[in-house]
């Protein structure tokens, strides 16, 4: 750090001193000189940054290689395999930008925390069944040297979902390819199911399928916390600011079929320091978009969607913040210790918590009673006239409970097919989307940003093909669709 | 002067190495230096082999359970024939096939010959108690389709994973112990109830249960055809308000 010494010495003779001595010159010129003159001492001497006129500690690096919008689990998961799949140790730089660090917002922390297999698309299937090993094998990736093993607290007791006359062939379908895929789920009947499970009512109930394995639910936090500690140990920079603008360049191609394309590229992101107008220009070569349910924003920072309606750039990014509340209640004789997660056919559900008789639940609005996503304040009356009378139709012992608390969180909801986008934007050529997973995305986390970082380090998908998830398909219209979702 | 002001500029981008020469500069002609001064200089290598030794020890888990998928895929799931060459000598097993004796299987020896005789008999009882079998080793045991008694009584990685997965031997499984085993919590225990045959269980001494007591009931309730065997009721009932906190809502709830 001598050599760090040197450049203070050079430095501040260059700047110190001459400030004092000149006259008439206006300090818009000054702060354009000062970064030249910076560029050219870095130039000839590489290193790390450094700022002789004033502390910038608070503020993100000027360089990074990849930048991560969003630091919840998506983005935590990405920054972690760009960092485990990168070819040398220490080649790429990564910097996750997340606005608030208390996670207050934040879908990942809010989450009922259920991971499941019970998906109608294949590759929703084999998403849920690499992470679920992931979770599985938790303290082998992501082992840090003198920190204690991280306990997720997952109950593997499975999910039951059950399926009324008009939806058990489609049930039976999904079963079908569920176990192709290597997901150990059985169907029961309403005889069956009564057996196993005295307390559900199988009125209506035509079929059930019922997750053996790998299927429960766990401890979002201790997930997010784990892989923090991990990211940050593997050297991924931290900061906390909010991303304003997007600097991009734009280059004109022609198709082969001669049409013009203009093909976008972001050089720049802007990040804004929390309380304050002090904002850092980080020049970066790749930006990824884990902003959960505000990625819709940041897609149109980066313009996307601003464009005439029909065409390729005029198509928006369709996610947008939805809000879903989930209450917590205690019910004395309720579902004994091997309750499931329970998804009834007309949408509600719930899952013991811990030992005391506890039950989270909730059920997911239809399009007419969606709630203002503006903020997240509890609409207890949503419980009482919408929720409860379906549980206790479902588990006649639910008629007697007694809500203890609420809370309400978002879901990053892909309007267009209800399910995840992932991939680069065909046009602004260095921007990945990992998001719009429209209440799914906490499962399918770790192999989601294994996709994304075999995305951004090989140009293709290795390990699980999520080509029916990449951008286009908006554009296109080729749906794919999720039909159980909770 | 300038020595004195460069930790400050420096503090994000600096080393241990240059901290300590810039608040001390004559300890770097000091002769002699001690261990720890040379460990701290090489920081991120000696980082690195924390690293590589952590991740050798986990590796070694899994060599001890991975020749017993090599052997299940090269004789097909129902040779379960511990005696093949291969197999880790560490693993212990003690089996009883129909009413013989119990069985010893550990390393190669004079014991191999009779095992190949049995090796089309089904296997009724297994005790693997302090066996490192993990997650991947149950593909063994979970092979065994008329077990009826098993132990695994302290068994250091046998975790809530690897109790979810023995609903396999649902059909045939009477009695089953899980004492002692450091990783077993009770939400492991829920997914016991698909072992409707089960007379007997075990659960007692696992330190990773929060309510001993309290889980008993849970489980004699799930099981009711099953005698559990475990803390006793009045362990962990203390009189007073401590017991009535520790009850309600164990995991944490966001406000």
């Amino acid at each position: 750090m001598l050599r760090s010494a040197l450049w203070l010495g050079w430095g501040r003779g260059l700047l110190g001193l001459g400030l004092g001595t000149r006259r008439g010159v206006s300090t818009l010129e000054w702060d354009g000189k000062v970064s030249e003159i910076k560029k050219k001492i870095q130039s000839v001497i590489p290193g790390g940054a450094w700022n002789p006129l004033y502390d910038t500690s608070h503020l993100p690096p000027e360089h990074s290689d990849v930048v991560i919008v969003g630091g919840g689990v998506l983005g935590l998961s990405v920054a972690y395999w760009l960092k485990r799949l990168e070819k040398q140790r220490g080649a790429i730089k990564v910097l996750v930008v997340e606005r608030d660090h208390t996670y207050s917002q934040a879908s990942t922390v809010l989450s009922v925390g259920g991971i499941r297999q019970q998906f109608s698309l294949p590759e929703n299937i084999q998403l849920s069944l690499f992470s679920v090993e992931f979770l599985r094998n938790i303290n082998e990736y992501l082992a840090v040297v003198d920190d204690p093993p991280l306990d997720l607290q997952f109950n593997p007791s499975g999910y039951l979902f059950l399926a009324s006359e008009k939806g058990a062939a489609t049930m039976e379908n999904n079963v079908k390819v569920q176990r192709q895929e290597g997901a150990k789920v059985c169907l029961m009947s309403p005889e069956q199911l009564r057996n196993k499970f005295p307390w559900i009512n199988t009125e209506g109930v035509a079929l059930a399928s019922y997750g053996l394995e790998n299927e429960g639910w766990f401890d979002p936090w201790s997930l997010l916390q784990g892989l923090r500690r991990k990211v940050q140990s593997m050297g991924v920079l931290f900061c906390q600011g909010e991303v304003t603008r997007f600097v991009s360049s734009s280059d004109r191609m022609e198709t082969p079929s001669g049409e013009e394309v203009i093909l976008k590229k972001i050089h720049e992101v802007h990040v804004k320091v929390d309380h304050s107008q002090e904002y850092q220009p980080v020049e970066c070569a790749i930006v990824v978009n884990t902003a959960g349910a505000w990625s819709g924003q940041i897609a149109e920072l980066a313009g996307i969607g601003k464009g005439p309606p029909g065409t390729l750039q005029g198509t928006k990014l369709p996610v947008e913040p939805r809000k879903r509340y989930v209450y917590l209640w205690h019910c004395p004789q309720g579902p004994g210790l091997e309750a499931p997660l329970l998804a009834d056919p007309s949408g509600a559900y719930f899952r013991r918590d811990g030992l005391g008789n506890n039950y989270l639940g909730g059920c997911s609005p239809t399009a007419e009673e969606e709630p203002d996503p503006g903020n997240l304040e509890v609409d207890h009356d949503f419980f009482q006239d919408k929720v409860w009378p379906l549980l206790a139709q479902r588990v006649p012992a639910f008629e007697t409970l007694k809500v203890k608390s609420a809370w309400a969180g978002y879901y990053d909801y892909n309007t267009f097919d209800q399910n995840g986008v992932v991939g680069p934007h065909p046009l602004v050529v260095n921007m990945y989307f990992a998001t719009g997973f429209s209440g799914h995305g906490l499962q399918q986390a770790p192999a989601v940003g294994r996709a994304v970082a075999e995305m951004v380090l090989e140009g293709h998908f290795q390990t699980i093909d999520l080509s029916p998830f990449l951008f286009s398909r908006f554009y296109l219209g080729e749906k794919a669709q999720e039909h159980c979702i909770i | 002067s300038l020595r004195l002001a460069a930790p400050v500029w420096n503090w994000g981008t600096g080393s241990i190495r240059g901290l300590s020469r810039a608040v001390d500069p004559e300890g770097i002609q000091r002769k002699g230096r001690t261990l720890f001064q040379f460990l701290a200089d090489r920081f991120y290598d000696v980082a690195a082999v924390r690293e590589y030794l952590l991740r050798k020890q986990v590796l070694k888990v899994h060599q001890k359970n991975r020749s017993f998928t090599y052997i299940k895929e090269r004789y097909g799931p129902n040779l379960f024939d511990p005696q093949l060459p291969g197999y880790p000598a560490n693993p212990v097993f003690l089996s009883r096939f129909q009413d013989k004796e119990w069985m010893r299987s550990s390393g190669r020896g004079l014991s191999f010959l009779e095992f190949w005789e049995f090796r089309a008999v089904p296997i009724e009882a297994v005790d693997a108690s302090g066996c490192a079998i993990n997650y991947q080793g149950l593909d063994h045991l979970l092979a065994l389709k008329e077990l009826q008694s098993l132990s695994l009584r302290c068994c250091p990685h046998v975790d809530d994973w690897c109790l979810s997965r023995l609903h396999q031997l649902a059909d045939s499984l009477q009695e089953l112990s899980l004492a002692g085993c450091p990783r077993i919590s009770e939400r492991g225990l829920a997914c016991l109830h698909h072992l409707w045959n089960l007379r007997r269980l075990d659960i007692s001494h696992l330190p990773a249960v929060s309510n001993p007591g309290l889980t008993q009931i849970l489980v004699e309730e799930m099981l009711p055809n099953c005698e559990v065997l475990g803390a006793g009721w009045a362990q962990g009932l203390k009189l007073g308000l401590e017991e009535q906190s520790q009850d309600t809502a164990s995991s944490p709830i966001p406000a």
